[in-house]
Parts: structure tokens; sequence; C-alpha cells
């Protein structure tokens, strides 16, 4: 490389920064700064009335998952906290899980349309994100709860004598959370089923493959990026979710994201709110490693 | 669909003969209709198709786009089913069984090779899809791979080879399961002409050294000639001839086979006994003709000759135009009644074939080159 052609590598180097330098002072204001100040609140005690006390603390850490016996100050398991732990990643792999499933032949079956009416299901599909968040997740309630659309159909056909209390339940919780993430499932499965060759399909079946073999073999591996990217994007907004669970789990059926709220809120115990978020950013983070880590030695070797 | 009723006996023996022939044919096609769309709108990409392609054959499908080789193609590898008629493989009937049971195996025009698996991986597939064991699959991997002169690729993405390669590839994977038919979709389109002729060259090298029965779809009229051992001509969805490239080439049954393949010259004729007369009164000796009637007579401008205009029984033409080409010189004639002839002359050391515009010469033909077509 020639001294001239270093210089214009450089140069275009610091452009290159000098172009990014409004993201990063947006991230590191808006992201990273607050980010810190939640890790330092983390190890500070609670002020008496929300806030904090300017003195070092790790009860908010303990208080994660021990608690103190109000008698004699022996630590003991939050087993309150441990159900509401478990219960957010049960119900957020289970989302991943069913939006995958009701996703994949939506999708499939959006990328198989002429080109023409291709464009109206991906607008129809995307349809919900026009209404608030919370009115999508009223009209759920609307539909479940006892004397609802789907209670008052089954009674009348005669399939169930008594309403199913489906509101208010780890289901009602889990339906709903499904229902609003579907469209963050089938729309990056759409994109790489997309770009799948169909003659793929003709070239597995022609050397013998079965129906599942092709499903298996060749279209699961070939779409697995848009496999990848639609569980994160359905499974890390589920474990922090936070108006599904209050609305259709009623406050009993508490998810992290009530949790740390209620801590912000009435619990008055803002150290335990922030060291709660950061567990549930850890939990995230690891997740999204182990699952990359994963899904791509799985291709590596092809298996 | 309803079969015509035949008298037990004769119909009898028309199941003996037909076992007796299939066992010498690897595919059949009997009355094979296949019908696009419905009602007004249906199209019939194949009409009526009855094929017979011999064990060990390199049997080509050859016609313009649209005339239903392809979906010929498709109804053996099972990716269709006919609307009528019945498909046979070995002597058994395949019609309705799919592909995956199919001991078929297909190259595609856009190779279609996994993106995700490794050249080996690509190879051994079909082999892996039969349950065959791995040492078999590794063993057989190999071979194919030594076959197609791609060992050093193993262990690469298909993605990072050129297109001779990944057409080797695609060839490679589609022999590796040992079908009993191998079915290429005009697999060299894609390659320019260099590596066609290569390609060429490698198929018919391949298909001597497997012996495996080749059924080769193209639209390239030469190379159908060059590496087929029998040429199936389509048109319209119709079977129009088939037959050795040489008896295609020399003896086609109608205009449009003898048109589509070559380059050739129609002229009116009135049929005589042992000859036929043309709309000049010239005539050409045709021994064994035994029609009457107004025909047509086709002749490939190689085997017009240009004689002295004196020369007694030679058809009276003018030199219009000649067109030097390198190897020959093609010369527009035209005859008396006004018709066009071309003649394809070699050209001498000079270049100069000794003709002027406005010539008068005469005309013969290569005896028994001349031949009637229907139109």
């Amino acid at each position: 490389m020639s001294a001239a052609e270093k210089a214009q590598a450089a140069q275009s180097t610091r452009n290159g920064w000098l172009l990014s330098t409004p993201a990063l002072v947006i991230l590191t204001l808006f992201a990273v700064g607050p980010l810190m100040i939640v890790a330092v609140y983390s190890f500070l005690a609670p002020g008496q009335y929300g806030n904090v006390e300017w003195q070092f603390s790790l009860d908010g850490w303990r208080g994660i998952l021990w608690t103190k016996d109000i008698f004699d100050d022996t630590y003991g398991l939050a087993d309150a906290n441990v159900t509401i732990f478990w219960r957010s990643i049960r119900l957020s792999v289970l989302t991943t899980l069913l939006t995958f499933a009701v996703g994949f032949p939506t999708a499939w079956f959006i990328a198989t349309r002429p080109a023409k009416s291709r464009a109206l299901w991906l607008f129809l599909i995307t349809i919900p994100f026009w209404t608030n968040l919370l009115i999508r997740t009223y009209a759920i309630n609307e539909v479940i709860r006892n004397e609802g659309l789907l209670n008052t159909l089954l009674l009348k056909l005669g399939v169930i004598s008594a309403p199913i209390q489906l509101l208010y339940t780890d289901t009602a919780v889990f339906i709903g959370m499904a229902y609003v993430y579907l469209p963050l499932m089938v729309l990056p499965l759409f994109a790489a089923i997309d770009r799948f060759d169909m003659k793929l399909l003709e070239a597995a079946y022609d050397l013998y493959a079965s129906r599942m073999q092709v499903l298996r073999r060749v279209i699961l591996p070939i779409v697995k990026p848009g496999i990848i990217a639609g569980s994160i994007l359905v499974f890390v907004p589920s474990l922090g979710a936070y108006v599904t669970p209050r609305v259709l789990g009623g406050g009993k059926q508490m998810m992290i994201g009530n949790f740390i709220d209620l801590q912000f809120g009435q619990g008055r115990n803002w150290p335990l709110g922030a060291a709660l978020s950061l567990t549930l950013l850890v939990i995230v983070t690891a997740a999204l490693l182990i699952y990359v880590k994963y899904a791509n030695r799985d291709t590596a070797h092809g298996h | 669909m309803l079969r015509p009723r035949v008298p037990a006996a004769q119909y009898d023996q028309n199941q003996r003969e037909r076992v007796t022939l299939s066992q010498t044919n690897a595919v059949e096609a009997r009355n094979a209709v296949k019908a696009f769309g419905e009602g007004d709108n249906s199209v019939r990409a194949l009409n009526d198709v009855s094929v017979e392609i011999r064990k060990g054959e390199f049997f080509t499908l050859l016609g313009p786009s649209g005339c239903g080789k392809t979906t010929l193609l498709r109804l053996i590898a099972g990716f269709e089913m006919p609307t009528s008629g019945t498909i046979l493989l070995d002597g058994q009937d395949i019609t309705y069984l799919p592909p995956n049971k199919r001991p078929v195996n297909t190259v595609f025009q856009s190779y279609a090779l996994f993106p995700h698996l490794t050249v080996a991986q690509n190879v051994g597939f079909g082999l892996q899809m039969q349950g065959r064991p791995a040492a078999e699959v590794k063993e057989t991997t190999a071979r194919m791979l030594a076959l197609v002169k791609l060992e050093s690729m193993a262990n690469r993405k298909t993605s990072q080879l050129s297109g001779g390669q990944q057409q080797r590839v695609a060839l490679a994977r589609a022999l590796a399961p040992q079908p009993k038919v191998l079915l290429l979709d005009e697999p060299l389109s894609a390659l320019d002409l260099k590596l066609r002729k290569e390609m060429q060259i490698e198929l018919k090298r391949l298909q001597t050294e497997t012996g495996i029965t080749f059924v080769f779809v193209t639209h390239d009229q030469e190379e159908a000639l060059t590496m087929s051992d029998r040429v199936g001509v389509m048109s319209a969805g119709k079977l129009q001839q088939v037959g050795a490239p040489k008896d295609i080439y020399t003896r086609p049954v109608n205009r449009f086979v003898a048109s589509f393949i070559g380059e050739t010259n129609f002229l009116s004729a009135t049929a005589e006994p042992g000859a036929a007369r043309l709309a000049t009164g010239a005539v050409v000796e045709m021994p064994g003709l035994a029609r009457s009637g107004p025909v047509t007579v086709t002749v490939r401008p190689e085997q017009v000759r240009l004689v002295d205009a004196s020369e007694p029984g030679a058809i009276a033409a003018t030199v219009k135009t000649l067109v030097y080409f390198g190897t020959d010189t093609h010369c527009y004639l035209a005859l008396q009644d006004g018709s066009e002839l071309v003649a394809r002359l070699q050209s001498p050391a000079t270049g100069e074939v000794g003709l002027q515009q406005g010539q008068q010469v005469g005309v013969r033909f290569t005896p028994g080159a001349a031949q009637i077509v229907e139109d």
C-alpha cells in the first residue's frame, strides 16, 4: 500500500467515525448513561419514600432471590421471586415456540403467493401495529374473559357448560403475548423464506428425501437466520413484557417487568428494582449468546 | 379415460408384445397428455406423446421453448402427474409415484445445489436420504467427485465454485445414487460457449462410463446432434420424429423437423412415379417415390451442386447473392419460377468461388439428397 493509499484509508476511517458521531452521542446519553445510573443505584440502600440513600449496600442484589426473615434476620429463598423468574422464562419460551409454530406456515404462505398479492398479505400482517398495544391487549381481554366472545360462543355451541376461567391465568398472558409478538416472528421468517430457492424442494425431493426430511434437512437449515432473528425479536420483549401480563394476568400472574415496576412504585425499593433490571439484562444477553453459539455450531457441521 | 374395446385375443397379444418391448426400454411414455389450467383456458403442454427410451442410450428431447419437452421430463421425474396416459420405468408403471420413490435423478437447469452444504455433502445427499451406511456414502461421494474431477473441492461451499464446477457438482449429485435414468434439463444453457463444448464431451464421457440412460432436454440442435444416440424432436406438445441424429438430419419427416434442425431449402413440386417435377418444369429423380399430387421437396444447402448452365438435366438458376462465411460460401439462387434456393459451396484456397452476381448456372442435387417432407 502506498503512502497516498494509506492516507486515503485513514481519511475514510475518520469520515466513518464522524458520520456515526450523532448515533454514538445518542447511545451514550440515553442508553449507556442511564444503564450506569441503574448499575450504581443497585448498590445503594433504599430511601424511605422511594429514591435511594447514598450508602453502599448489597441488599438490592441479595433481594433478587433471598428474603430477610423479619423475626431473626436470617436470609431464606424468596419463593415468590423464583416463581416470577420461572414464569417469565417459561412464558417467553412458550411464546417464542407458539409464534414460530403459527408464524412459519404463515410466512411460508405469504412468500409463496404471486408477487402482486404478496404485498397485500404483508400489509395485512402489519395492521395490528397500527393500534396501541394497550388497546390490542384489552381486545384480547374482551375475547377471553368469562362473559367474553370465546366463552359465550362455546356455551352457545354447548361445548362447555360453564365459562372457562382464562383471564388472569398464565395461559391468558401466554396467548396475549403470542398474539402481540406474532408479526415480529412472521416478518423475518418471510424475509428468509422469500430468498429461499423453491427449486431446492424439487432437488431434495428428487434425491429421495421424504417431505419431513425436506423440511428438516433443507428448508429449516437454510431459513435459520430468519428463525434466529424472529426468535430474538419475540423472546427478548416477551421476557421484559409489562402491559400484557398486567392486563391479562391481573397483577397476580406477575412477570419480571411487573416486578421491577412494583419496586419503583409501591415497593419503594429502587436498589432492588435496579438490580432486577440488570438481572433481566444478564438473562437476555446470556440467552442470546447461548442461542447464537448453538445455532452457529449447528451450521458449521451441517447436521 | 375410456379405453377402446379390443377383442380378448388381440388384447392379449398386445399385452404380450408390450411386455417384451418394455424389457428393453428404460423409460416409456404412453399417450401422455398434460393440460395446464382448466376449462376453456386450459393449454395442452403435452398432446398425446408416446415415446420409448432404450436402456443405456443417450436420448435427447429437442424442440423450441414451449414445445413440451421439459413437461415430459417433469412427468418422468415425477414433479408433475399427467392428465392422462402412463409413464413406465423398466416396464413398471410409475405414473403416480412421487419423485422420492423413483430411481430417477435430475440435473436442473439452475443446478439447484444446496447452499448450506459443502460440495461433498451435496453429492452425498441422495445416498444419505436413501439411508445408506455412512461408509458407503463417503466412499461413493469420493468416487463421484473423482469422476467429475472435483476431489480438491470436496469441502468447499457451492457458492465458492464457478458455473462449470457447479455444473459438475450437480452431475455428481444426481449420479451418486446410481439412478436407472438421469434426466438433464437444459443443463448447459447457463454456460459460455467454450465451457459448453467441454461439458458436451464430458457428459458423453460420463454417460459411456456409467452406462446410465440419459434423457437430455435442449433447444440447441447442434448439442442434440453431437451428443445423442437418438433424438426426439418436439413441437407444439407433440413428438414430431424420433431417430438417430443422421436419420433426423437426412430424412426429416416434416417441414418443422427439416427446418428446426440445420438449414434447408423447400421447393414445391408434383410427385410422379420415381421423380418429382418442380414448378419450373425440371425433374428431380427420386427412385422409389410412389405417390402423386403436390408435394414439398427439401434439400440441404450443402447437397446442392452448381454446374455449367448448358449441362443436360441441370436446373437453370441465376446467382442472386454470394455470402462468404470462411469455410464455405453461401450462394443464393433464383430458379426460373422465382423460387429461391441456397447452395453451400466449400470455399477454395483463394476464397473465390468463381461466380458473379447475375450469372446463369445449372443446379444439381447429390443423388438421394432430395427428400419429400409433409407440411
